[in-house]
């Protein structure tokens, strides 16, 4: 292994850029002529629009133009889609009502857009935005997840009754009931998966930038998968050919999902550019990221788990409600769905599974993928549910996971949810967690806590996920209207450097260091010799973009896949070079070398030749420019064992977490440092929700959490030092026998939490967030009771 | 925010004269709770009157057995002053608690007593350590200073200028802080001297107060065990997201025991 080739921990190379303040952002991008936008939001969870009175505002000093859903529809701006269409236990496609950029009848959550001020400052339009007077009808609204299908809630969409989006079943409901009739022991828990919001550090940003002279547009936009906004906006929004629009999203500031998706800000910015002939600009207030990115979770889930005498595991049975918010976002649909019943196996053997997701509609903000995204809720049911049953069967939790685990001999395994696991071996993950926490040492140490008036618990999260988003006729049979292929192009310049055009967007992973130690190491050039360039589709192919952790295994299967190309061409040019046949030509490190003679090329000579082409093999294009498309065969399946150790002052209710070990299979690591980086952010997130984070609407639909000091983000001082460890079965189907990394932390860390938690205070049950008060009337009652 | 007039005079007088000049002036001090109540257009003074030339209200001196606190010295400064670490550490901590590094650089003790925050850090301080409030016009004793909920004895024309604690024998300090702004949730300062024996709780009613039951039971002996069943009722204390009045009022038990031992 060199110190920068795949294995390496090479420090980050866009950090100089970020660290030093040179990191270019889209609200650092300046077009000449650029106008402001700011965005008039309903203070109603509900109301009707019965008018709206732009004249005081477009008088005042500045303005250029006040917009409404009306002018948007005078243009036949479309509704933003969703793009997963989830069908129902009745084989009806869910509900999508329409979404309009800018509201027409109604607003339907607090934040949703009513107009919009484009002005000639930033100041000018938030002030003139005061003057737009909209006649709003209060109406009832339908805040709570739990109530939004009682008989009496207020409706959302006249065209979706009783607040229901789907009512969809995974699983076979008569087998299931089957296995519970023989069951020895029964299993029932009721948890809340509560409502986050994403809180990147970077708020969302869009300019819209309309050229006449060549009647197009460029939108610069904070987006994970500036391709795909590209694609929604086009086809379905606004009606433009796609050779009408590039989308340019610069560096980005973390996203945990909530840019995945196709904003009405982003839309609004881009349509209107052309109606004021200039480019448009809006930057989000931290106040608006509260109330308008999708959030994510917030689902209520009942769930029981049948056992034999031993313990082992006969059949599951879950029943979830899961918020939709006022609106479907671009996959909300396929959130509490394919990407949550489907893991719902988690680890284990359990022959028979059934699933059966509400989506319904609330008056909040849109609900979509977040950091995990349907597997850590999927997690927190299945490893509370098995946390709760080794208690009530008297089994220790790590003994009860170790009998249920799928063996390494049974792979590829097929699960009663649809997916085929293609390798693992969890009981070593769980061996070598168990060692680093010194597991057999726990009951000394809770001695030692409860002498100082604390209280110890131990909590196991033994989570599985599928990554890589994709193959594509899987996710295409199950309803996603797109292919989740990833691309890209690696040329090699004629002196001898490369430049690789990734369809994999960076907010934060580390890709340009990654990917740089990918193909340094593929090719045999210097490290410092590679360019990674995302982030605008002007440049790269067409390209699905970065989430579900698909970036090293999807996108960079591509990246491996171009390489392969390039050195497959270069070898001909090559041969030709040294007088010798292709077969015999040996690739090694950056060299060909003709096999048992001294004959040898580099390849940045093959390179200049092959721009240079004087002497040049027949039949062989110039040019040393290589595209490749990857479409993987199945999901990766990464998997691990975090446990985690709190100490909890019972005075107080203050859980501390005093320990954590994280092992994980991820797979083949390029670089464990970067790898490392993402548990621990991964973690942190998983922590936060089990501990700190809530979002909390209050009856009438009005967020209660629309700020830092009412919404707690976790802070270094709330979390412990991680202890990483990894093993490794690599992915059987990708070039590179990687997983993915990026969402594991948050999927396994709540569960981890609160089993803790419960562990410590002799409890079953525990909501998120495990706040002070929460845990201390816990504490207190179980003392009183013990008294 | 809305458009203001600036002024940013070089003495107290300068300062007074403005104020009273303008149709809705407001003292600007660190701005840690003004400037963002600006920015969210929930405020819209005609005139903002910067304290922040004055060089009269920054510092920290020793006067007799006193600290004195210059009104416009950083949270920062009183953290970190060696005389206020020696004399009063209890003071120096609290300020050394107070929102992040960055409110600590920027936010003044007379901008936190003069909005009175009931979550604020600053009120317990004066109240507990008994200090008296200087103004431009006259002194005013902490017990009289702190009226209500962001309400206090100043007149709409009166600037703070200077803090004064008298140095007490022991004095502690301790915050449950709110989760995610750090704010005290409940806030107790226990303190023994020359102001005699007093506690004052910050965070969980409307306005700093004083604990009498703890304050005579503590006057018998300062030590946590004085202490071990003095609480306080729930009824009129703070209730919200994070934490209910009962918590808070047992909170305010645990906490209260805390700094008397903090105290030594």
């Amino acid at each position: 292994m060199s110190d920068t080739g795949i294995g390496a921990s090479v420090r980050r190379k866009e950090d100089f850029r970020f660290l030093t303040g040179q990191g270019r952002y889209t609200d650092d991008i300046n077009r000449p002529g650029q106008l402001y936008a700011f965005f008039v939001r309903s203070p109603h969870a509900h109301a009707q629009i019965k008018g709206v009175n732009k004249a005081a505002a477009e008088a005042a000093e500045g303005v250029r133009a006040v917009f409404t859903g009306a002018d948007m529809e005078a243009d036949n701006v479309g509704s933003l889609p969703c793009g997963w269409v989830v069908t129902d236990r009745h084989g009806e496609a869910h509900k999508a009502p329409p979404h309009f950029p800018l509201a027409r009848d109604k607003a339907r959550y607090v934040g949703d857009h009513v107009a919009v001020v484009v002005a000639e400052s930033y100041a000018a339009a938030k002030a003139a935005a005061e003057l737009v007077e909209v006649d709003y009808g209060e109406l009832p609204a339908a805040a709570e997840t739990g109530k939004a299908r009682d008989a009496d809630a207020p409706q959302v969409h006249d065209d979706a009754p009783g607040n229901l989006c789907y009512d969809w079943v995974l699983g076979d409901e008569a087998e299931a009931d089957a296995a519970f009739a023989n069951a020895h022991h029964v299993t029932k828990i009721d948890l809340v998966n509560n409502r986050l919001i994403p809180n990147a550090m970077e708020p969302r940003a869009a300019i819209g930038d309309y050229d006449a002279g060549t009647d197009s547009y460029t939108l610069y936009s904070t987006s994970q998968n500036p391709h795909l906004l590209k694609l929604i906006l086009c086809a379905f929004v606004l009606g433009l050919n796609e050779n009408k629009l590039r989308v340019i999203a610069p560096d980005v500031g973390g996203g945990f999902g909530s840019k995945i998706f196709c904003y009405a800000e982003e839309t609004v910015c881009t349509w209107a550019s052309r109606k004021v002939k200039a480019p448009v600009k809006w930057t989000a207030e931290r106040s608006e990221s509260f109330t308008s990115d999708a959030h994510g979770r917030d689902h209520i889930t009942h769930a029981e788990l049948a056992m034999d005498e031993n313990g082992k595991f006969l059949g599951m049975k879950v029943d979830t409600t899961a918020n939709m918010g006022a609106y479907l976002s671009s996959f909300a649909t396929s959130v509490p769905t394919y990407l949550y019943a489907t893991l719902l196996a988690g680890q284990y053997t359990t022959p028979v599974i059934f699933a059966n997701v509400k989506a319904v509609f609330t008056n909040t903000a849109p609900v979509d993928a977040y950091r995990g995204a349907g597997r850590p809720e999927a997690t927190f049911v299945v490893e509370r549910l098995v946390e709760v049953a080794a208690r009530e069967m008297g089994i220790d939790p790590a003994e009860i996971r170790r009998r249920n685990f799928i063996q390494p001999d049974q792979f590829p395994y097929q699960t009663p949810v649809a997916l085929q696991y293609d390798t693992g071996n969890y009981g070593a993950s769980m061996d070598m967690a168990l060692e680093m926490i010194d597991y057999a040492g726990f009951a000394g140490r809770r001695s030692n806590s409860e002498a100082n008036g604390k209280l110890r618990g131990i909590g196991f999260s033994a989570y599985i996920e599928a990554c890589g988003i994709a193959p594509s006729a899987v996710v295409g049979s199950l309803g996603a209207g797109v292919g989740l292929w990833e691309s890209a192009q690696v040329r090699f310049n004629a002196t001898g450097s490369v430049s690789v055009f990734t369809g994999s967007h960076s907010h934060g992973q580390g890709h340009e260091t990654t990917f740089s130690q990918l193909v340094a190491d593929t090719l045999g050039i210097p490290i410092e010799n590679v360019e990674i360039v995302h982030g605008d589709t002007g440049s790269i192919p067409m390209a699905m973009g970065t989430y579900g952790s698909r970036s090293l295994a999807v996108g960079g299967s591509a990246i491996a896949r171009a390489c392969d190309k390039i050195i497959e061409k270069s070898r001909k040019i090559a041969a030709h070079l040294m007088e010798a046949s292709v077969e015999d030509v040996e690739f090694d490190n950056g060299t060909f070398r003709v096999a048992g003679t001294d004959k040898e090329k580099s390849i940045a000579e093959v390179a200049f030749t092959a721009y240079v082409p004087h002497n040049y093999p027949e039949g062989v294009e110039p040019g040393l420019d290589e595209t490749a498309f990857y479409d993987p065969l199945n999901f990766t399946y990464p998997a691990g064992v975090h446990i985690c150790e709190v100490e909890i002052d019972p005075t107080t209710g203050v859980t501390e977490i005093v320990d954590w070990v994280a092992v994980d299979d991820f797979g083949k690591v390029i670089n464990p440092m970067v790898v490392e980086g993402q548990v621990h952010g991964g973690i942190a997130q998983g922590v936060g929700q089990a501990l700190l984070e809530n979002c909390v609407y209050d009856g009438s639909g009005q967020l209660l959490t629309g700020s830092y000091m009412d919404y707690c983000m976790p802070r270094a001082d709330d979390l412990p030092s991680f202890r990483v460890g990894l093993t490794e079965t690599a992915c059987t189907h990708n070039p590179l026998g990687v997983k993915g990394c990026g969402e594991a932390g948050a999927i396994a860390a709540p569960a981890a939490t609160i089993n803790a938690i419960t562990n410590a205070l002799g409890i079953l049950s525990m909501d998120m967030p495990a706040s002070t008060e929460k845990v201390w009337r816990l504490a207190n009652t179980q003392q009183m009771a013990a008294e | 925010m809305y458009n203001f007039n600036h002024h940013r005079p070089g003495s107290v007088d300068e300062a007074a004269a403005a104020l009273s000049g303008a149709d809705d002036g407001k003292l600007l001090a660190g701005g840690m709770t003004l400037i963002a109540t600006l920015k969210q257009r929930l405020a819209s003074p005609s005139d903002l009157v910067d304290l922040g030339a004055i060089a009269d209200l920054k510092g920290i001196r020793e006067d007799g057995g006193a600290i004195v606190i210059g009104a416009m010295t950083t949270h920062a400064t009183v953290a970190g002053d060696a005389s206020v670490k020696a004399k009063i550490p209890a003071l120096a901590a609290l300020a050394d608690g107070i929102g992040d590094a960055q409110v600590r650089n920027c936010g003044t003790i007379g901008g936190s007593i003069a909005n009175n925050d009931p979550a604020a850090d600053y009120p317990a301080a004066l109240v507990g350590l008994g200090a008296t409030v200087h103004t431009n016009k006259r002194e005013i004793a902490a017990d009289d200073f702190f009226t209500g909920m962001f309400e206090t004895a100043l007149a709409d024309d009166e600037i703070i200028t200077a803090v004064a604690f008298p140095v007490p024998e022991k004095a502690g300090y301790q915050k449950f802080a709110n989760p995610a702004s750090r704010y005290a949730i409940v806030g107790v300062m226990a303190s023994s001297g020359p102001a005699g024996v007093r506690v004052a709780v910050t965070g969980a009613g409307p306005c700093v107060f004083r604990l009498a039951d703890a304050e005579a039971a503590l006057g018998g002996g300062f030590s946590a065990d004085a202490v071990t069943n003095v609480g306080v009722a729930a009824d009129g204390l703070n209730s919200d997201l994070h934490a209910s009045a009962e918590y808070r009022a047992h909170l305010v038990g645990v906490m209260l025991r805390r700094a008397v031992a903090a105290a030594g």
